[in-house]
């Protein structure tokens, strides 16, 4: 009984440290994406620099009006920000923070992490769909075809870190890394991190691949009927989801919670958010890219690149004798 | 802890099936089967089997449910089914194979539980693919094989209709 009491008080907390650092990261992003244009940004709300914002913006969310299209599939439409928001959250119970530091350290983590993200995809759908909106279902139907056509290649850049560590555990990889992060390894480390990033940045659908949202042709893709606390749900859950890949990409290439003088959970907090501010780099830097240009990137490019590259990780593991059998 | 897990997740599976059968709507029953097929996933993970568990959820939860998801929008445009069921007749079929079922269900409980051996071998990652890799090497090429066949039968289909 006693470890059930523990595991939830330790969930909660977890829960909580993981909305606030969300919450603040939208921050983060309005104030980086405003540096990078030679603005401002929020600055009123809360001195110095606005750092209220999130917290006014949250609150006025909550306070907004609930409306519910009268078309609308009624409980496919009340559900789908929970279903949406709920594996954003469960991918968290397996990312260590620091050594011994995490929920549950899964000897199969990485797979539980690519299970329970692709989940993500069924809330989305359900959204799309429920609003009976018209540019609601086209984006639901764009995203889904984006979201399992860059799965591929996202699982095969994930593999590589495996195959060098030789294990599907998120903690032994990190330490596999102790003596060069997997980012610095020659060749194999910089073209995986690039793919990787590539396919988190689709299977976001983040801008130049944001075309589920693609504001000059859907209004605002599968969220457009949303308002109020239904639409916050949805923009945090995309924002978790996109904080626990950039965790998984800090775990997986740059050393997770390893670092000189700093503590572990401040290296990898740290490296999160570089890899999250890399995403929204990109965003605002880029143009959106085509439909089918993005279904030819992943298929045509994407997909073999990935794959070549994963046999040569493999060539190259053999020859050296190593990556141990966990 | 673990029994409490198992019939509350039964319970859920059980009446996430029944509500595949029930529903008219296609896309809800869709959604039931996700449901379903997740609560299969947790069953897998209390029989120790993570790799299944994990599998389960990627692939059928999350890939071929989408598909399913997809066809069902793309070829069904209206909302809930109306008219006459093209399938009545085999509900005449569906009462004695089910009652043909449960005795079999039945047979097999009263003859108790089956003859406990060892208890099975954690199915992590390591065991499953060092079995697939040696005592089931031959079903597991051949299986690739067969898909492959298949991608290439897709790909023709989809190129004679361009």
């Amino acid at each position: 009984m006693n470890d059930i009491v523990r595991a939830a008080v330790a969930a909660f907390v977890l829960l909580n440290a993981v909305i606030l650092v969300v919450t603040y990261l939208t921050w983060v992003e309005r104030k980086f994406a405003a540096r990078l244009q030679s603005r401002i940004g929020p600055y009123r709300v809360g001195r110095p620099h606005g750092w209220l914002q999130p917290i006014a913006d949250a609150l006025k969310l909550m306070i907004k009006e609930d409306v519910v299209p009268s078309v609308a599939d009624r409980p496919i439409y009340n559900l789908a920000p929970i279903v949406f928001l709920l594996p954003a959250f469960l991918i968290f119970a397996t990312i260590p923070f620091a050594p011994g530091l995490g929920l549950a350290d899964l000897n199969i983590g990485l797979l539980y992490f690519l299970a329970v993200s692709s989940l993500e995809i069924v809330g989305l759908f359900m959204g799309g769909w429920g609003s009976n909106n018209k540019y609601a279902l086209l984006s639901a139907m764009r995203g889904v075809n984006q979201i399992i056509s860059y799965e591929v290649p996202f699982i095969l850049a994930a593999l590589v870190p495996v195959l060098l560590a030789g294990s599907l555990r998120l903690s032994a990889i990190v330490e596999a890394q102790a003596g060069l992060w997997f980012i610095a390894y020659p060749v194999i480390g910089q073209l995986a991190f690039v793919a990787f990033t590539v396919a988190t940045l689709a299977s976001e659908n983040r801008i130049p691949f944001d075309i589920v949202e693609a504001e000059s042709e859907l209004v605002a893709g599968f969220r457009v009927e949303y308002s109020g606390m239904k639409f916050a749900l949805i923009q945090l859950a995309e924002y978790t989801h996109l904080f626990g890949v950039s965790c998984l990409g800090a775990i997986l290439f740059l050393g997770g919670w390893l670092g000189p003088v700093l503590p572990g959970p401040v290296w990898f907090l740290l490296k999160a958010v570089l890899m999250f501010l890399l995403v929204i780099w990109v965003r605002w830097s880029f143009v959106r890219i085509r439909v089918d240009q993005i279904l030819g990137i992943s298929w045509k490019v994407l997909l073999p690149f990935t794959l070549i590259l994963l046999m040569a990780t493999g060539l190259w593991v053999a020859l050296r004798g190593g990556g141990g059998v966990a | 802890m673990e029994q409490v897990t198992f019939f509350v997740t039964a319970l859920i599976a059980v009446a996430s099936a029944i509500g595949l059968v029930v529903r008219r709507n296609p896309l809800h029953g869709a959604l039931f089967l996700v449901v379903n097929l997740f609560c299969v996933a947790v069953l897998y993970l209390l029989l120790r089997a993570e790799f299944l568990a994990a599998a389960q959820v990627i692939i059928y939860a999350g890939a071929i449910m989408v598909l399913f998801l997809f066809a069902i929008m793309i070829l069904i445009p209206g909302r809930a089914e109306t008219g006459r069921d093209p399938f009545r007749r085999q509900r005449l079929a569906a009462l004695p194979l089910g009652a043909a079922f449960l005795l079999l269900v039945g047979v097999l409980m009263w003859g108790g539980p089956p003859p406990g051996g060892a208890p099975p071998p954690p199915g992590g990652a390591a065991a499953v693919g060092r079995l697939l890799f040696t005592d089931y090497l031959l079903p597991f090429e051949i299986t690739a094989v067969l898909l492959l066949a298949a991608l290439v039968g897709a790909l023709v289909l989809a190129r004679r209709r361009a």
